[in-house]
């Protein structure tokens, strides 16, 4: 590169950063400060009116229960299928992959729906609910299924790249050396992976609690029972309790906060060992 | 690490999650819960607790009553899915209808209270900016150039079906008005309108909190509610010369009051309605109300006009084949990307 052109690189860089910066400032910093700005528009007392409501404190609770549910088990599917993807070849891999990532390429609002098909009273299943008595569509476990469906791909995803670049050679090494089955998953898989598996796990929490197209399709919109927190927002906004709506709001953006400040904290608190997985 | 403790932690959740949220209920104690459409929130949630106290005044126990809103035809389906109404209180009849049909509740649902199972009508009305700047009095008025309309979507809002009814029944009984001439109205009319949301308290807050539209095609009880709640500085109310007498009816759902043993309480929570306290709280919230002594005290509130009736339609049956079903007038007449 000749030097003429060498510093024309260089002069460029403020302009693009600048750009950058400008660009985030408008679609992220803009709207969060403007939820903020909405919330305590009637200063602290309106924002706090919101939380009087026992059905706010139970959108809350809900929210939270679904996300206990459905990262866990999507953390496991996550591991499972990460492990197949990279360890093995089998026929019908490249269709799993596939697979895995359909439900970031669907609607949300079909993702609901699929469940009512399956589940609602016209549903491929309703005479087996029936007679066992259980239902699923506008409960709990609605609710459940169609975060579960919404989040799927985000802890298989951030772990199959890493684990197939990471390849099998210290699982084989350690194989060798009479490890058994699970003394190389505790000891050799799940610490090389355990970055990649925190992120996707924070991910797929932040998304299953702040999803609204799929469960607003199976919620069945009912006070105090089966609205989370995305849910009860709009409901607010639709009272015209605009500062309530919003107030609401900044709790989900709290808890989105809280998440990524655990992510830095836990960076931060484990660098070095962060620096040395990446060396792989 | 997480995955042992993981599994455990979720197997458990699970099974919580798996129990029914709101229990069978011991006597004494009565859950029910009250699916409705979009404007009815503040009046429920203010006839939910004085139904309550009557219920523990007669010495029945405990009553609570959930509430679930949303557009009306969107509501009706959400129950045909299955979701566990106990009772029904939409916007037409022909919500129940369709409820009906799937077998969830007996057919002759609107013989079983007075007044075909109404206990509050209501009419369509027009909100326009404060001032009235576009000068907008009757129907022809909405359809001049420059004047763009407010309505939800008719496929999924009862309110809007009772709008397109009220303006097709303006277009009608005008002299020399034919169905052709009716038709090109409407089709004219939706040409008038920038979004089509599909609830009508999503239309009242896209047109006041959002500024967009100059007139609202409103419930008259929405019409109120929204300059209370907005402030009577934004908007002003506009009563047409003609509408239509719009009819909510309510009815209990029979299959799910019989499985979860709840029938005598949905009953009596319908049946209150028309008793003369729940009257003057449905007033009170700007419905009008079918008891003459309560209409009377509120006479100013309501104002008389000339109202067509769902049956100069032929019926719910017949006005929503006709107007509503795929293929019908609405599918015809309604390009999106008009205005």
């Amino acid at each position: 590169m000749s030097a003429a052109r060498r510093s024309a690189v260089r002069g460029a860089a403020p302009f693009v950063i600048g750009v950058g910066v400008l660009w985030l400032a408008l679609v992220v910093l803009l709207p969060l400060g403007m939820v903020f700005a909405e919330a305590f528009r009637r200063g602290l007392e309106g924002f706090l009116q919101a939380f009087d409501e026992p059905d706010a404190w139970a959108a809350v609770r809900l929210t939270l229960l679904v996300a206990a549910i459905s990262v866990p088990l999507n953390a496991l599917f996550g591991l499972a299928a990460a492990w197949c993807i990279s360890r093995y070849e089998f026929r019908g891999k490249a269709l799993l992959t596939t697979l895995i990532d359909l439900p970031f390429s669907i609607s949300p609002v079909i993702s609901g729906l699929v469940w009512v098909l399956l589940f609602g009273t016209a549903g491929w299943f309703a005479p087996l609910l029936d007679a066992l008595g259980v239902r699923v569509i506008f409960t709990v476990t609605g609710l459940v299924l169609a975060t579960i469906l919404v989040t799927l791909p985000f802890v298989a995803r951030e772990l199959i790249p890493l684990m197939q670049q990471q390849g099998a050679d210290e699982e084989l090494a350690a194989l060798t050396l009479g490890a058994g089955p699970w003394a190389i998953f505790s000891k050799v898989t799940l610490p090389n992976v355990r970055w990649a598996l925190l992120y996707g796990v924070l991910l797929c929490n932040a998304r299953a609690m702040g999803e609204f197209g799929a469960v607003s399709v199976v919620s069945g919109h009912i006070r105090g029972l089966t609205n989370t927190l995305p849910l009860h927002v709009e409901i607010l906004y639709n009272e015209y309790d605009f500062v309530g709506a919003f107030a609401t709001a900044t709790v989900l953006a709290g808890l989105a906060l809280v998440t990524l400040l655990i992510k830095s904290l836990l960076e931060w608190r484990f660098a070095d060992e962060l620096a040395a997985t990446r060396r792989h | 690490m997480f995955d042992r403790r993981g599994l455990l932690l979720s197997a458990g959740a699970l099974a919580a999650a798996g129990c029914s949220p709101r229990g069978g209920g011991d006597a004494g104690a009565a859950s029910l819960l009250n699916v409705s459409y979009d404007p009815t929130r503040e009046l429920y949630r203010a006839y939910n607790t004085l139904f309550a106290t009557h219920w523990r005044d007669t010495g029945q126990g405990d009553a609570t009553v959930e509430q679930s809103h949303g557009g009306s035809g969107k509501q009706a389906r959400a129950v045909i899915d299955g979701l566990q109404a106990d009772v029904v209180t939409l916007a037409l009849a022909a919500d129940i209808d369709a409820i009906a049909e799937r077998g969830l509740l007996r057919r002759g649902w609107a013989d079983s209270l007075p007044d075909n199972a109404c206990p509050y009508t209501s009419t369509i009305v027009f909100l326009v900016r404060k001032g009235n700047p576009k000068a907008i009095r009757d129907w022809p008025d909405l359809v001049r150039p420059g004047v763009q309309v407010i309505t939800p979507n008719p496929k999924t809002s009862g309110g809007a079906r009772w709008n397109y009814l009220a303006a097709w029944g303006d277009a009608i009984r005008r002299p020399g008005a034919t169905e052709a001439t009716a038709t090109a109205y409407l089709t004219e009319l939706f040409k008038h309108v920038p979004v089509l949301d599909t609830g009508a308290r999503g239309s009242t807050t896209t047109f006041v909190q959002r500024g967009i539209g100059d007139v609202l095609l409103a419930w008259e009880n929405e019409a109120f509610l929204a300059v209370e709640e907005l402030g009577a500085d934004k908007v002003d109310i506009v009563v047409p010369p003609f509408s239509i007498l719009a009819e909510p009816p309510v009815a209990v759902v029979d299959q799910n009051v019989d499985r979860k043993g709840t029938r005598p309480v949905a009953e009596a929570y319908l049946r209150f309605l028309y008793e003369e306290p729940a009257q003057v709280l449905i007033a009170q919230n700007y419905y009008r109300p079918r008891n003459q002594a309560v209409a009377q005290r509120f006479g100013t509130r309501f104002p008389q006009l000339e109202l067509a009736t769902i049956g100069d339609f032929g019926g719910w049956t017949e006005a929503q084949a006709k107007h509503f079903a795929d293929g019908g007038v609405f599918d015809r007449i309604y390009q999106p990307s008009g205005a």
